[in-house]
């Protein structure tokens, strides 16, 4: 059972500040879609190597050439917020 | 005949022979989406406008070319998950609603060569995840054969502009089912390819070991003409694979005669709809009559291929979706004090609830204390249920089930209850767990809603399924009858 507290930890593991409503909601949810997936215990995996690890993908290999990349203005094109040719963000240090 | 109720080869057939021009193809879809779109609401943004200028373009152009491209002046949607250099990409996100790619997704760098108009893209499920595009951050976008009703999803726009027939071929996305589901809803044509087919790059990621870009149209040869052009490797997707591709044109020409058909048995259980099970049953007796054998099969681990999926894409997403922090792109709230502040709260008002939700299930199965027990167990699972379609290609050729456990469902009636939204990609998601291509296609009516049939195949062998697709289609002319007439 994920009570409250677990979903506020998970919450700000992943960066998201949820209303308080939200975390009434998602609380219900978390339990119904983790009893959901609680079927696959059951599957006998003794000895079963997890998808990643099969091996199925060759790898390739290419040229190392230089090649140009995206100009400063277009990687701020899409910038909610920018300054002198750089993204602006909170002051981090002190 | 009007031209918009015409395939993409006969008009690739018509330009080609220079009896008609790119202006009048595409002036006619534009006519016809007039009238259908203000009612279904399949674009988020509407080309008309750029699609009529660059039509002009290809007239001139036209007069130069030596040899003209399968898909030159033909209208195509693109759903808005897919990278189109210059034109807003929103997918369906209030976080993404004023982006715009600097960069074109190798599909769609690949459908420029050959000189297509694009008209539009197309509304989604927020970031692809949902089976109905009411996650879309904008609007629902209803099903042309009954408006009340959802048209699928996530590639819901893609599906109902194609099965409205306002265009003859759309891109949409597939992790779960999010081609073949909204096909199967708007009783088209829609096709997932194997995973590494087609090249990812420029599709935002959802579920990067599951997603796989494909087409919709209303004939399988149309799936099959622009195959030919978007299937291959490219070197800017690692996972996408060196396999020949050949002209699908062609392939589905064969004959079916001698092909085996596996029906597995945990696909057709006692809690199947029987006028779905009927219907496919029904359609896989045709193709008996045509020569093909049909034995029973078992999936044994394929009743844990929805499970499995709700653990690995959302632990996909919660990593892929990290990157939306309101600083490089996207989003930014507006009140903050710190960094910690600014990064959860641009996140909190930018995503919906479906894909929080997600991020935070993704989030929670890989961390520590949990990811042995959900996240690795689900790999594992994976691995059985992969092997399990792996046995089975040993016996027949393709794998036939419904695409969907009933038809289209109405608008409402299941987005308040997460787990019965997910149960409507039951008979989908396991191809991409498996990684195997599979279709669906129209293959009869329930309550006058159309009910798909998916036919599944061997990785890399999308020529045979498209192949007994087009053998059935030759039978049952599903193409014939157009909704919102």
């Amino acid at each position: 059972m994920v009570d409250k507290e677990t979903v506020l930890k998970v919450a700000q593991l992943s960066k998201l500040k949820l209303k308080n409503e939200e975390v009434e909601i998602f609380s219900k949810q978390f339990n119904d879609i983790l009893s959901f997936v609680e079927v696959l215990k059951e599957v006998d995996t003794e000895g079963v190597l997890p998808f990643y690890e099969l091996d199925l993908q060759e790898s390739y290999y290419r040229d190392d050439v230089a090649a140009g990349s995206i100009s400063n203005e277009e990687a701020l094109l899409n910038a909610p917020l920018k300054e002198g040719g750089f993204f602006v963000v909170p002051r981090v240090v002190g | 005949m009007s031209l918009w109720k015409k395939t993409a080869l006969e008009l690739s057939n018509l330009i080609k022979s220079k009896e008609i021009k790119p202006s009048e193809v595409v002036q006619s879809f534009i006519e016809r989406k007039r009238q259908v779109e203000p009612k279904i609401q399949a674009y988020v943004t509407d080309l008309e406008e750029f699609a009529i200028q660059m039509a002009k373009k290809l007239d001139e152009e036209i007069t130069k070319l030596e040899k003209i491209p399968d898909l030159f002046g033909i209208p195509i949607a693109i759903k808005d998950n897919i990278s189109t250099k210059g034109i807003r990409t929103t997918c369906s996100s209030k976080m993404l609603e004023n982006f715009v790619p600097i960069y074109d997704a190798t599909v769609i760098e690949r459908l420029k060569e050959q000189g297509y108009v694009i008209t539009g893209k197309t509304n989604l499920d927020e970031f692809a995840m949902g089976s109905s595009t009411e996650n879309s951050a904008f609007f629902t976008t209803k099903n042309p054969w009954d408006l009340e009703r959802v048209p699928g999803g996530s590639s819901g726009g893609s599906a109902a502009i194609v099965a409205a027939a306002a265009v003859p071929l759309s891109l949409g996305s597939d992790t779960g089912g999010s081609i073949r589901q909204p096909a199967a809803f708007c009783g088209i044509v829609g096709l997932k390819p194997t995973y590494g087919r087609v090249s990812r790059y420029g599709l935002v990621a959802f579920a990067s070991s599951l997603d796989q870009i494909g087409p919709f149209s209303r004939t399988v040869e149309d799936a099959a003409l622009i195959m030919n052009v978007i299937a291959g490797k490219d070197n800017r997707d690692s996972t996408s694979k060196d396999v020949p591709v050949p002209n699908y044109l062609e392939e589905i020409k064969k004959d079916v005669k001698g092909l085996k058909i596996g029906l597995p048995k945990e696909f057709f259980t006692d809690d199947l709809d029987p006028q779905i099970k009927d219907t496919v049953l029904n359609a896989v007796k045709q193709l008996e009559k045509e020569g093909m054998s049909v034995e029973e099969i078992s999936l044994p681990h394929a009743k844990y291929a929805i499970e499995t999926y709700y653990i690995i894409a959302p632990a996909e997403a919660s990593s892929n979706l990290a990157r939306f922090d309101g600083v490089r792109y996207g989003y930014r709230t507006k009140d903050y004090s710190d960094l910690e502040e600014m990064y959860s709260k641009t996140r909190n008002e930018g995503f919906g609830s479906e894909v929080k939700r997600r991020i935070m299930i993704g989030t929670y199965v890989l961390s520590s204390g949990y990811y042995d027990a959900y996240y690795l167990k689900a790999q594992k699972v994976r691995t059985l249920i992969y092997q399990d379609y792996v046995k089975a290609f040993e016996k027949v050729d393709v794998i036939i089930s419904p695409t969907t456990p009933d038809v289209a469902f109405k608008i409402g009636e299941k987005s308040s209850d997460p787990i019965q939204m997910y149960l409507s990609d039951i008979f989908t998601v396991s191809a991409n767990i498996a990684t195997v291509p599979a279709i669906s296609i129209p293959c009869g009516f329930k309550d006058n809603l159309p009910v798909g049939m998916q036919i599944t195949g061997k990785p890399f062998d999308e020529a045979t399924i498209l192949r007994v697709a087009y053998r059935y289609q030759n039978i049952y002319r599903f193409y014939e009858k157009i909704p919102m007439e």
